[in-house]
C-alpha cells in the first residue's frame, strides 16, 4: 500500500530558493550520502531527520559548502549566482557562504572563537563582509544579539565564559548578523538542559516568525522537528526514504523505517 | 700524500661573504618579493657572523645588494653609533669594499632596525629592514599553515576582530610598532616593529622597502609608489606617538619622533634619528650642513 | 455556485506493520462542500472521521481518489499537490481545529492568538488587541492571558486553541471535535463565530460532541459506517 505521487499543476510557481540535486558522497569504503536530492522554498523551514550515521550532517555540511560532493549538484535561487555553486573555486565558495549561508553547529567550539567576545564573533562576520566603521559594527552586533535573545550585557563576555544555551545564541546572532537567504543548523540544541532547549527554540521560532528566514534544521530529535518544521526528510544510511509535510510524515509515515521512527517515540 | 700537499692557501671565494648561489636565491626571492607587494616570500637563510636576531635577515640581503660602488649606512633604533649598528657597517665594508656613511643622503643602502630616517629617501635609495616577526597573524593564529591559507584567501577577518577587541576594551587601537598594514590593497604585512609615526612613510614612497626575517626565514618588498594602508576603522582615524610637541635636548630638533631619557626629576627628549641630531648641532655650531627635506614638518606628515 | 471542495473516491488505508494487516479506513468516497455550507460529520466511535478530516487537510495520504481544492489560482488535487501548495494554502486560507492545543510551552495565551495575524504581517500591536479581543469572547479572564497555556486546564487551553484557529476567518474550515472540554459558555461563543463565519462565507465541515450545539447550523450531514457511507440531506 502506497500513497499517491505527487504531480502538477502548480500553485506556487515561484522557483525554490534552495535545490540540492543527486548529491552522493563516499569517504573510502563508506557511502555516506547517496543520490540526495532536496528542495527548500523561500521561508520554508526543512527539517532533516534521521539516526546517527544517516547522513544528515554530512548533507548540511554540502550545502554550507564546507565540502564537495562526488556528485551532484547545489542551488541557490539568488540573482547573480551560478547554476552549481559546487562548481566554484575555493575562494569563491567562501565569500558566498559567508556572505548567504548562516550556520549553527551543535557544538559551539567549532562554530566560535571561545576567547574572543561574543559580539566579537558576530562582527567577524561583518569585518568579513568589509564592513569598516566601528559604530556600525558595533550596533549590528548589538542587534544581532538582541534578535537572538541574548543578554545585551553580557555582549562583550568571550562564549568560554557562557553557558550553553547563550553559547548557541552567540551562534545564531553570528549567523544571522548579515541576514543571509539561509539558514543552517545542525542539532542546535541537542546536548543543552531540556528547559534551555526549549528557550532556543522559541527563539528560532520567532526569528522565523518575524524574518522569514529559510532554515534548514537537522536533528535527531523528532519533537525538535515537529515544532520548528514545515516539511521534512528522513534519511537512513545515506539515503532519502521519506519526504513531505511535517504533520503528515509524523501523523501518516508511509515508509517503514518512518514508521518505527515515528513509533519508538510513543 | 701528506696534509701540506691537500692544504691550500687561504683565498677569498666569494665578493660579499656569501656565495654565488646564496645570493641568487636571495634576489630571485627580492624579485617575487616585489612582484607580489607585502607577500611573504620564504628563503633558505644562511649562516652569517651574528646571531639570529642580530639582523641576520636584513644582513643577507644587505650582502646580496651590495656592489663596491654602493654607500652604507647602518641604524639601529635610529642610531649609527650602536654596537650592533657598527658592527654590522665595518663587516659589511670589510666584505664588499663598499664606502659608509652616517648621512641619509649621501647613503645608497640603509640598513635599519627598527626606525625609518627623517629625511626623504629618494628613488635611487634602498631601505632594508631587519624582522623579527614577519607574520602579522601570528598572534591571531599560530599555526604557520592556516596563517599562510588566511593570506591567500585574503582572509583577514580575525586580525581585524582583534582590532575591533581593542577598541572595545580600550577605546583605541593598542598596537604601537609593527602596525599591520594593508600593502598594494592585497596583502596585510607587519612592518617591522617600527613605530607608527614611521609607517606612512612607506606609503606611496619613491624608495624601495625590502623587509627580511632571519630567524623565520621570510623576506617581503614594499615597492615604490606602493599603496601601504594601516588597518583601521572609517570612524576611529590611525594616529602617530604624540611627539609632535616635543624637543631634542641636545639639539633643538622640535617635531620628530623621540626617545625618551630618563633623568633625575623628569625625563629629557633626544631625537631618535641621531645623525639628524648631529647635523642639526653642526648647523647650529656654523657648518655648512645639507640638511634634506624631511617627511615630517612642524610634527605633521607632509602629503 | 462552484463547491470550494469537491471529494472524489477518496480511499484511505492504514498498514500496521507490527500486526503484518492492512486497516481501511474509508474507500470510494465522494461528496462536495460549497461556500457559506455547514456540514456535520458523524458516524461511531473509531469508523475514520477524524482520518477523513485529517486526509483532506493533508495530514494523511490517501491511496486513491482525488480532494479537489477551489483555489483563486485555480483547482487543485490536494491529494497530489505539492507540499509547498499545501502548506501555502494552510497558511492562507484552510483552517483546521481539533480538540488539543499544541502550542510552544513558554509563550503565553495572547502571543499563541495573535501568531497567525503576526504571520499576516500585522503589527504586534493591532494584532495583540485583536487577541485579546477573542480571548475575551471565549470566557478567557484577562489574568491568564500573559501566562502560559500549558498550564492551563483542558477547557481553558481548548479555548486559546480556538481563538487561534478562528482569528483570522479561512476560505475552509475543518473541526474535529472543537467543543469535546469546553462550558457551555464557551460552547455558545464558539457557536456564535461559526455562525458569523458561515455567513461570511467560508465552508465548514466538522465532527461535534454535541451536534445539538451546532443545529441551526448545520446544511447537511455525512454519516460514516464502517466502510461505507449515507450522504443524509438536511
Amino acid at each position: 500500500m502506497t500513497a499517491l505521487a505527487r504531480e502538477a499543476p502548480r500553485l506556487v510557481t515561484r522557483p525554490p530558493l534552495v535545490e540540492v540535486a543527486g548529491v552522493s558522497k563516499r569517504y573510502g569504503a563508506v557511502t555516506a550520502l547517496h543520490a540526495v536530492s532536496a528542495v527548500v522554498h523561500a521561508g520554508e523551514v526543512l527539517g532533516i531527520v534521521g539516526e546517527s550515521g544517516s547522513g544528515k550532517s554530512t548533507l548540511l555540511r554540502m550545502m554550507n559548502l564546507e565540502d564537495l560532493p562526488d556528485a551532484g549538484t547545489y542551488r541557490l535561487g539568488l540573482p547573480g549566482l551560478p547554476a552549481n555553486l559546487f562548481a566554484l573555486d575555493r575562494l569563491a565558495r567562501r565569500m558566498l557562504c559567508a556572505r548567504h549561508i548562516g550556520i549553527v553547529y551543535q557544538n559551539p567550539h567549532h562554530g566560535l572563537l571561545m576567547h574572543h567576545s561574543s559580539s566579537g564573533n558576530v562582527a567577524e562576520r561583518l569585518l568579513v563582509a568589509g564592513e569598516r566603521r566601528f559604530a556600525v559594527l558595533r550596533d549590528k552586533a548589538r542587534g544581532a544579539l538582541d534578535a537572538s535573545e541574548f543578554p545585551l550585557d553580557r555582549m562583550d563576555a568571550p562564549p568560554a565564559e557562557l553557558s550553553g544555551g547563550m553559547q548557541q545564541r552567540v551562534q545564531l546572532a553570528k549567523a544571522i548578523a548579515l541576514e543571509p537567504a539561509l539558514l543552517l543548523l545542525d542539532e542546535p540544541t541537542t546536548g543543552l538542559d531540556v528547559s534551555v532547549q526549549a528557550l532556543v527554540l522559541d527563539t528560532l521560532k520567532r526569528l522565523q516568525r518575524d524574518r522569514r528566514i529559510t532554515m534548514v534544521i537537522v536533528s535527531h530529535d523528532l519533537g525538535v522537528i515537529r515544532t520548528m518544521a514545515d516539511r521534512v526528510i528522513v534519511m537512513r544510511r545515506g539515503r532519502v526514504v521519506e519526504e513531505g509535510l511535517a504533520d503528515q510524515v509524523f501523523q501518516d509515515p508511509q515508509h517503514p523505517y518512518t514508521q518505527q521512527l515515528v513509533h519508538a517515540k510513543l | 700524500m701528506t696534509l701540506a700537499a691537500l692544504t691550500r692557501e687561504w683565498r677569498a671565494f666569494s665578493y660579499g661573504f656569501l656565495d654565488a648561489s646564496a645570493k641568487r636565491e636571495i634576489r630571485r626571492g627580492l624579485v617575487k618579493a616585489v612582484a607580489i607587494p607585502g607577500y611573504q616570500v620564504p628563503y633558505a637563510s644562511r649562516e652569517v657572523p651574528i646571531a639570529r636576531g642580530w639582523g641576520t635577515g636584513g644582513l643577507q640581503v644587505t650582502l646580496t645588494l651590495l656592489n663596491p660602488r654602493h654607500v652604507v649606512k647602518v641604524i639601529d633604533q635610529g642610531a649609527d653609533d650602536s654596537v650592533n649598528a657598527a658592527s654590522i657597517r665595518r663587516f659589511l665594508t670589510r666584505v664588499s669594499g663598499a664606502a659608509a656613511t652616517w648621512d641619509t643622503l649621501a647613503a645608497s643602502l640603509i640598513q635599519s632596525r627598527h626606525r625609518v630616517p627623517e629625511e626623504v629617501l629618494r628613488d635611487d635609495q634602498i631601505l632594508v629592514l631587519q624582522v623579527p616577526n614577519p607574520e602579522p597573524l601570528r598572534p591571531v593564529e599560530p599555526n604557520m599553515s592556516i596563517a599562510r591559507q588566511m593570506h591567500a584567501d585574503a582572509d583577514y577577518g580575525r586580525l581585524w576582530l582583534t582590532l575591533y577587541e581593542q577598541i572595545v576594551r580600550s577605546g583605541r587601537v593598542m598596537h604601537g610598532a609593527a602596525y599591520p598594514s594593508m600593502v598594494n590593497g592585497r596583502h596585510v604585512m607587519a612592518p617591522s616593529p617600527i613605530p607608527r609615526w614611521d609607517v606612512p612613510k612607506l606609503h606611496m614612497a619613491r624608495h624601495l622597502t625590502i623587509l627580511s626575517a632571519g630567524r623565520e626565514k621570510r623576506l617581503y618588498a614594499v615597492p615604490p609608489f606602493t599603496r601601504v594602508e594601516p588597518l583601521v576603522f572609517d570612524d576611529v582615524p590611525y594616529r602617530v606617538e604624540d611627539h609632535a610637541g616635543l624637543t631634542c635636548h641636545r639639539s633643538g630638533l622640535k617635531g620628530y619622533f623621540m626617545n625618551e631619557i630618563p633623568q633625575d626629576g623628569g625625563a629629557a627628549f633626544e631625537v631618535s634619528d641621531s645623525h639628524l641630531g648631529i647635523k642639526a648641532i653642526r648647523r647650529r655650531d656654523g657648518e655648512a650642513v645639507v640638511i634634506g627635506e624631511t617627511w615630517y614638518r612642524n610634527g605633521e606628515m607632509q602629503r | 455556485m462552484t463547491p470550494i471542495l469537491s471529494v472524489e473516491n477518496l480511499t484511505k488505508t492504514f498498514r500496521m506493520h507490527h500486526l503484518d494487516q492492512t486497516l481501511m479506513a474509508f474507500a470510494g468516497l465522494s461528496f462536495s462542500l460549497r461556500p457559506g455550507e455547514f456540514i456535520l460529520l458523524s458516524g461511531p466511535n473509531g469508523v475514520g472521521k477524524s482520518t477523513l478530516l485529517r486526509t483532506l487537510y493533508r495530514s494523511c495520504l490517501p491511496v486513491a481518489g482525488h480532494v479537489w481544492y477551489d483555489a483563486p489560482e485555480g483547482r487543485i488535487d490536494l491529494a497530489r499537490a505539492a507540499d509547498v501548495d499545501v502548506a501555502l494554502l494552510r497558511r492562507r486560507e484552510i483552517g483546521f481545529v481539533t480538540q488539543f492545543l499544541n502550542a510552544r510551552p513558554r509563550v503565553p495565551a495572547e502571543d499563541i492568538v495573535a501568531e497567525p495575524l503576526r504571520l499576516d504581517g500585522i503589527a504586534p500591536d493591532a494584532a495583540l488587541a485583536e487577541a485579546r479581543r477573542w480571548l475575551a469572547a471565549f470566557g478567557v479572564r484577562p489574568a491568564l492571558w500573559r501566562a502560559y497555556p500549558t498550564t492551563f486546564s483542558g477547557g481553558e487551553q481548548q479555548k486559546v486553541n480556538l481563538a487561534r484557529a478562528l482569528i483570522r476567518p479561512p476560505r475552509l474550515l475543518l473541526l474535529d471535535e472543537p467543543t469535546a472540554s469546553l462550558d457551555a459558555g464557551a460552547r455558545a461563543a464558539l457557536v456564535a463565530r461559526l455562525a458569523d463565519l458561515k455567513a461570511g462565507g467560508v465552508a465548514i465541515l466538522g465532527v461535534f460532541h454535541h451536534p445539538g450545539d451546532v443545529a441551526p447550523l448545520i446544511d447537511r450531514e455525512i454519516v460514516l459506517h464502517a466502510q461505507e457511507i449515507a450522504d443524509v440531506a438536511e
